[in-house]
């Protein structure tokens, strides 16, 4: 479904991705685990088109996306949930959400896809009317990936998401996540919590600054010399 | 008498609202200061002019036509100047906006030369209207009506349309907003029309009851300027709120301390706000 092909990218001609490519394959749930600064988030950037390969190719359903403008790319069906949330704060839950489906016309259709995220994320139809910035940061990371899913994305790409929630929190968002799996989309998810992430995960990439050092099923990385030594401390 | 000074600074104020919420909107939206709002209003009043006297068209009449050609000049200078420097580091967007604004008025002289101009004869002209105690200018009750129909449209489609909600997700987190799917591009060439049709509708009011020249949008971009570090930069209530201030301080002060001293009233109000509240009044 998603393929990256001699990934080569980097902010203002600084490099920090360095001839990456992988693939993910539709249903797949799979991770890009790294430490800090690997050049995870930049991966995702230069996907959803924040950012352009200096060179190499990404290809999505058969299509080159690499050459798109990043509103063009979610209508493909390709949704981003940034790290570090990035919820529009001064804005209401729902307004939120209506942003996130602002690719789809149809108001009907608008809410049925609002009934559906509301049962996986309850708590938010409770905060429906409330400001963004006045969701605890739990809640706010459920908004971010509630508002991405209102695309309706074939391919979710989440950067993050364990990012400042406490462990409980992380479990219940990881939980949601292979909810979220379970009912068909696709989701390419890029963690620091390497464990967590390779516990969910089908197949798993390791990214070391900026070079893919590693691949494999989750459970094969997690048992992995590799990867027990660089970020399990084993 | 205190009523009728109340009246007349609320009138004023809501035109002042107007046209700041046009400056501010651009600002909120894209943290560019336009230098040329002043002139663009300028513009307005000159398309009105020129309406009135080629084709007779009363200044009530053109206001749309004038609103939408206010609109389109918002729109090209986007595309033309705006959207070259937007990235650009430091001053370079101010100084674009700040050319802009003398060639668009230099212009002007030279087209149309210096001299004054005025609407004579048009529907509201020279009329005066009873509000209970108070007597207030037919062109100036209209101004502040039209002002108001106007903000309250601005307010209503930012807060309650799609497109709206496009343009403050664009304000508030640029880059979030284009992975919604948002043509960022698109919101911000928006943005300036919409600030464009703001002070295209003011200035048409106001052509109606002000002398048209080449200097005439001067004033009214330093009061807007004024009036948003007031309400609080990119805050269009704030906008609101700040033109009402002004509009009363003006003809309060103007009344019991003397014309000529209404406008250093007003700067000194800036200024002793900005000490307190450098963030504005309602600044978040």
């Amino acid at each position: 479904m998603l393929k990256v092909k001699n990934l080569n990218t980097g902010y203002d001609n600084v490099p920090v991705i360095f001839d990456v490519s992988f693939e993910v394959n539709e249903g797949e749930l799979v991770s890009i685990v790294g430490s800090n600064g690997a050049g995870k988030t930049t991966i995702l950037r230069a996907i959803s088109g924040l950012i352009r390969p200096f060179s190499g190719e990404i290809e999505f359903e058969g299509k080159r996306i690499d050459v798109m403008p990043a509103h063009e790319i979610v209508s493909l069906g390709i949704a981003h949930v940034p790290e570090g949330r990035h919820v529009f704060s001064k804005m209401s839950v729902r307004d939120n959400l209506l942003l996130g489906a602002y690719t789809i016309d149809s108001e009907a259709e608008i809410e049925k896809i609002l009934k559906e995220v509301f049962e996986i994320f309850p708590r938010l139809k409770e905060r429906e009317g409330q400001k963004a910035e006045t969701l605890s940061g739990g809640e706010q990371q459920m908004l971010a990936i509630a508002r991405g899913l209102m695309s309706r994305p074939k391919l979710l790409l989440v950067d993050e998401m364990s990012l400042g929630l406490m462990p409980i929190l992380v479990d219940k968002v990881m939980e949601i996540l292979k909810e979220i799996s379970k009912r068909g989309i696709t989701v390419l998810l890029v963690e620091q919590k390497v464990q967590e992430a390779l516990e969910m995960a089908d197949r798993a990439y390791v990214l070391q600054t900026g070079k893919i050092i590693g691949h494999g099923t989750g459970s094969e990385l997690l048992t992995s010399d590799l990867v027990k030594k660089a970020y399990m401390g084993m | 008498m205190f009523a009728q000074v109340i009246a007349s600074g609320l009138l004023l104020g809501f035109v002042y609202s107007l046209v700041a919420i046009g400056l501010t909107l651009v600002w909120g939206v894209m943290d560019i200061i336009n230098f040329a709002h002043g002139e663009f209003l300028m513009i307005a009043m000159y398309s009105a002019f020129w309406m009135y006297s080629l084709v007779n068209l009363d200044p009530l009449v053109s206001l749309p036509i004038v609103a939408v050609l206010v609109f389109g000049v918002g729109v090209l200078t986007y595309k033309l100047i705006i959207k070259r420097v937007i990235d650009a580091p430091g001053l370079t967007a101010l100084l674009a906006t700040f050319g802009l604004s003398l060639f668009i008025r230099n212009l002007a002289q030279f087209l149309w030369s210096p001299n004054y101009r005025f609407i004579g004869d048009c529907f509201v002209s020279d009329k005066k209207v009873m509000l209970g105690p108070v007597v207030v200018g037919l062109p100036q009750l209209v101004a502040a009506i039209g002002s108001i129909i106007m903000t309250l449209l601005v307010f209503y489609f930012i807060q309650r349309t799609k497109t709206g909600r496009a343009i403050q997700a664009a304000a508030l987190d640029r880059n979030t907003a284009k992975l919604m799917g948002i043509d960022t591009e698109k919101v911000y060439a928006l943005t300036f029309g919409l600030s464009g049709a703001c002070v295209g509708v003011a200035g048409a009011l106001m052509a109606s009851f002000f002398p048209v020249s080449p200097d005439a949008g001067v004033l009214y971009s330093l009061l807007a300027f004024v009036i948003v570090a007031l309400g609080g930069f990119g805050n269009i209530s704030g906008a609101l709120y700040g033109g009402l201030i002004i509009g009363l301080a003006e003809a309060l002060g103007g009344y019991y301390i003397g014309t000529e001293f209404k406008y250093a009233i007003v700067f000194l109000i800036y200024l002793l706000v900005i000490q307190v509240r450098p963030k504005g009044l309602f600044g978040w």
